[in-house]
């Protein structure tokens, strides 16, 4: 379940039952080309604000299965621990998410409760949960999402900008890279050779990101390249319209909109260029 | 400018400190080899969210001056800085926020469309600027695009997911580094002709803190083992406001309280009612009431210390356990969101409760590591004949900023630790906040560091090094030595997988528990002669538990165990320098406060706590230094407390410095 967060939420965390058992069962992967087998473990929920992590943590220090076999630590990723950083994204239950961000009382609120965890399915495995989301930044720079600035020599102030602007902009930029918007994408998919991915779709996350650079008053200086790399095969034309991307992210970007945008600035850098030759 | 040579800099780290070294390296010409254990972006400044601290137009014709900015900071940090660094550092700061801006980071805006600021602690002037409530995010993003530009540019190689293991020091020089890449768990050297450690802070030597997961400090402490001298190991900053988590204790940022957030309990010990039926009167604002002029924006160490003390000594936490109110209930809403959505989103998120209707409840959690790697600087320009007393807020500043007044500009020594070619940036450089950091100039310090003393390793690399052979020509047998010795490690560790079953004495994460355990107790708030030998006590007995550590993955591919198992070595010996430091110190200043020493001795202990490890031994040892204090004379530091009620007076513990 993803949590929906606003200003006045409607859902209360369900209190804690400490004590608790919850059982996790977990998509294992011993590296890229081995098999896919599944564990599962018994976590007993000791602590009030538990999430995926902290439960990790305690397969980690002692994993031991259901079964009474005792296995290698489980690998996954994370950092921040508090949604920020997009490292701990993960299938549970299913929904891709972040895993620091999904508590237990939420998804397994009573004694015996079993969560699934897989990775991301999207992205090359690298070791059970663990997954080389590369491409992803790879596509960064594919489209030149950065402000070209003469250097870092003191030279005054950026522009002036609007609250209107700058808050359209500030929602587009805290995207994580964190790949739920492409997990959930009918037209995005895994793609191992890393040759092939400038002829593949680039996905929400980074025509989003476009749309950001093109909006910054020197940013839009590359806003042709970024047009033109948007324009080829893999661009915006191939996003098939079924927003997905824009229910799974956990930022709430409106990654509809920004698609909408690129298309539209896509479509009339087409015409510019055809009438310019 | 054309490629010098073959010449090329490491920098260990890429969150802000180490972005912004790697690109204002990386523009002077210099090839940059960037290395992580995480994707860039990812890394821990993403976590900040309250802001950035710099003078700007609105405030200086208020008042407000670079000069008070810098002497807030010497003041904030208890007169432990070094204060030319910080004087530069406060100078500096206007045009890192115009050159972020420039960036395209999305800083907040006023209607008129400049850059919005708001309130932190320890000053009466707004000088924070902030982007939404995600500023370290925002920033280090804007610092990872140019990062990805200089590498498409092929100026800057990154190795992301390698992990730093040792550095390579030849006569007495930085020379290369060795490391791990964590997926093939291959060992290799690397060679460069300087070395910018940027691998932040420790937070989880203390098991759980505001920090990121990754922030061990290992990386640091593997510096110190190989000869660097740590400063100031016992200076761990106290976040006020966190809440309380199995995993991590999340921050709540300052801004809360910039924004009027105000911190309360109930007047009355065990008033159960819901905090919307106590009446203001029955509310205790006790920051409020002690501290009149700065009310809820005390400095950090100061908040924790009477929030501490509300609850442990007082009893008066909120449903008798340890928390308070942090309450912005009384703010609109909508003002709320706009400010502080980021910051609140995360309380709801992770304490399932609305915090725009219901006051958040909060504790303290270990936050900053205002120590770290020792590093030296070349003083500046300003050298007045006499130090002046502390500034009065809102007068005319005694100098009109100016570049290398602090320290000088491309000096080769600024932020270079004891061994050359080394340098420490940000969170792990124990410059510039003294026993204290106040709230935003942390991120300050890291942007500072990568930009102005990035020149310094320019200038080193290009300027003297070369009187010395090149790294790229130098025998391999230095380069050899050091990665044998760390295969030798991961062998060792290796070689301890399936031996007998688990046992809790000798497993990495049981040991890391305690130890965070351990220490959160005897080493944050309240340190004690006695409970601090009791925990020297404690670390022996977990290092000799360590000694037969035994692992749980054998794998050649992506072995995490191993990764955390050794950082778990490194991160018991940066126990040892803060326990020892806080031990040594025998007095209060900022952070550290002593129940047995309760007041500042500046005569013994205006120094810095610089220890080193004794290699034979692997015993630390510390000694105080003298600091550079010739630009302003310590006073006492009170924040103007007043006497505090009368239903407390008699348990009010002494502010530190007063
Ligand atoms: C929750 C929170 C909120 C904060 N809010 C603010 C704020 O509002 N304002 C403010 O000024 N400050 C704030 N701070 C403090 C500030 O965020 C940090 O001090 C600062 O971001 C540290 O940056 P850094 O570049 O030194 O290190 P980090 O961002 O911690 O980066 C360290 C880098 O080193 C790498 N690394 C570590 N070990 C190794 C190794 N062995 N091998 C290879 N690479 C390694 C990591 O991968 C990472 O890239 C906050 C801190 C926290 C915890
Ligand atoms: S709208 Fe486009 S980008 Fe988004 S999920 Fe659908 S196909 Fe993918
Ligand atoms: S757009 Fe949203 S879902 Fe996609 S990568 Fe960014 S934060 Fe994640
Ligand atoms: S750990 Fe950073 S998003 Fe979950």
């Amino acid at each position: 379940m993803i949590a929906t967060i606003s200003a006045n939420p409607t859902h209360a965390t369900p209190p804690t039952k400490l004590g608790r058992k919850v059982r996790f069962r977990i998509k294992r992967c011993e590296g890229p080309g081995k098999p896919s087998t599944w564990n599962t473990y018994t976590v007993t929920i000791d602590q009030k604000g538990a999430n995926v992590i902290s439960c990790l943590q305690q397969i980690a220090a002692n994993p031991v299965t259901v079964e009474g076999t005792r296995t290698t630590p489980v690998v996954w990723d994370s950092g921040c621990l508090e949604e920020v950083c997009g490292a701990c994204t993960m299938v549970i239950n299913g929904k891709v998410r972040q895993s620091c961000s999904a508590l237990i009382d939420h998804l397994a609120p009573n004694e015996g409760d079993e969560i699934s965890l897989e990775p991301m399915s999207k992205f090359p495995v690298i070791r059970d949960l663990s997954v080389d989301r590369q491409r992803m930044f790879h596509n960064l720079a594919r489209l030149k999402a950065w402000v070209p600035i003469d250097g870092t020599y003191a030279l005054g102030g950026g522009p002036k900008e609007s609250p209107e602007a700058q808050e359209t902009r500030y929602a587009l930029s805290t995207c994580m890279t964190c790949g739920c918007c492409l997990e959930a994408c009918p037209q995005f998919n895994l793609e191992t050779d890393a040759s092939k991915w400038d002829s593949s779709f680039v996905g929400a996350q980074a025509i989003s990101q476009a749309r950001l650079f093109n909006m910054h008053e020197t940013g839009k200086e590359l806003a042709p390249a970024r047009l033109d790399a948007l324009m080829g095969p893999g661009g915006v034309s191939d996003c098939g319209n079924s927003q997905n991307c824009v229910k799974v992210c956990p930022k709430h970007i409106p990654l509809t909109e920004s698609i909408a945008a690129v298309g539209r600035a896509v479509t009339l850098h087409a015409i510019t260029k055809f009438f310019r030759g | 400018m054309a490629a010098a040579g073959n010449q090329r800099v490491i920098v260990v780290g890429g969150g802000l400190a180490g972005l912004a070294a790697t690109v204002r390296i990386a523009e002077s010409g210099l090839a940059v080899d960037l290395f992580s254990v995480v994707p860039v972006k990812r890394s821990h400044s993403v976590c900040a969210q309250g802001g950035i601290n710099a003078c700007n137009e609105v405030a200086r014709q208020q008042g407000y001056s670079e000069y008070e900015h810098f002497d807030e900071t010497i003041y904030g940090g208890d007169f432990l800085a070094d204060q030319h660094p910080v004087l530069e550092m406060a100078n500096w700061a206007p045009k890192i926020i115009d050159l972020l801006d420039r960036m395209g980071v999305p800083f907040n805006r006023t209607s008129e469309g400049y850059r919005d600021l708001r309130l932190f602690g320890g000053s009466l002037f707004k000088r924070t600027h902030f982007a939404g409530a995600t500023t370290g995010q925002q920033l280090i993003y804007a610092l990872d695009e140019q990062t990805r530009r200089y590498e498409s540019e092929g100026k800057v190689t990154k190795y992301e997911f390698w992990e730093f293991l040792w550095p390579v020091i030849e006569d007495g020089r930085a020379v290369g580094i060795v490391a791990q890449d964590m997926r093939t768990m291959q060992i290799r050297a690397f060679r460069a002709d300087a070395v910018v450690m940027a691998t932040g802070g420790c937070g989880l030597v203390y098991g759980k803190s505001t920090n990121s997961i990754i922030c061990t400090g290992a990386a640091a402490a593997r510096c110190y083992q190989a000869g660097v001298h740590y400063g100031n190991p016992e200076m761990i900053q106290v976040h006020p406001t966190a809440i309380p988590g199995a995993d991590k204790l999340r921050l709540m940022s300052e801004s809360a309280r910039g924004e009027g957030g105000r911190v309360w309990v109930p007047r009355k010990k065990g008033d159960m009612r819901a905090p919307r039926d106590i009446p203001d009167a029955e509310r205790y604002y006790f920051l409020e009431e002690r501290y009149p002029k700065y009310g809820n924006i005390v400095p950090r160490d100061i908040a924790t210390r009477e929030i501490f003390s509300i609850c442990v000594d007082d009893g008066l936490g909120v449903s008798g356990e340890n928390q308070v109110y942090l309450d912005l209930t009384h703010r609109d809403p909508d003002y709320l969101k706009r400010k502080l959505e980021g910051i609140l989103e995360i309380y709801e998120k992770f304490a399932g409760e609305d915090p725009y209707r219901n006051p958040m409840k909060i504790f303290p959690a270990v936050h900053y590591s205002m120590g770290g790697l020792w590093t030296t600087f070349t003083p500046g320009s300003y050298n007045p004949a006499q130090a002046r007393h502390k500034h009065k807020s809102g007068s005319p500043a005694p100098i009109d900023a100016k570049v290398g007044q602090g320290m000088q500009l491309g000096a080769i020594n600024n932020a270079m630790t004891n061994i050359e070619g080394l340098y420490a940036f940000g969170e792990v450089n124990f410059a510039y906040h003294g026993a204290n950091r106040l709230g935003a100039n942390a991120l300050l310090s890291c942007l500072f560091d990568g930009l102005f003393c990035g020149v310094s390793v320019a200038n080193y690399v290009r300027n003297a090094a070369p009187s010395k052979a090149p790294a790229e020509s130098l025998p391999a047998a230095a380069y050899e030595r050091v990665t044998q010795q760390e295969e030798a490690k991961v062998k060792n560790l290796l070689s301890t997988v399936n031996q007998g079953n688990y046992d809790e004495k000798t497993n990495a994460y049981v040991i890391h528990r305690e130890l965070g355990v351990e220490m959160t107790t005897a080493c944050t708030v309240v340190k004690s002669d006695a409970r601090l030998r009791q925990c020297q006590s404690k670390l022996g007995e977990l290092k000799g538990r360590y000694a037969n550590v035994k692992l749980g993955d054998a794998a050649g591919w992506t072995n995490q165990s191993l990764s955390f198992a050794r950082a778990v070595g490194d991160m018991l010996l940066v126990a040892d320098a803060i326990a020892l430091g806080s031990l040594e110190r025998k007095e209060s200043r900022g952070a550290h406060y002593r129940t047995d020493y309760k007041d500042r001795d500046d005569a013994n202990f205006m120094k810095t706590t610089l220890a080193s490890l004794k290699p034979e031994t692997r015993d630390v040892s510390v000694q105080f230094v003298p600091i550079d204090a010739s630009l302003i004379l310590p006073e006492a530091r009170t924040y103007g407390k007043v006497a505090a009620d009368a239903t407390s007076a008699a348990k009010q513990p002494v502010a530190a410095g007063v």
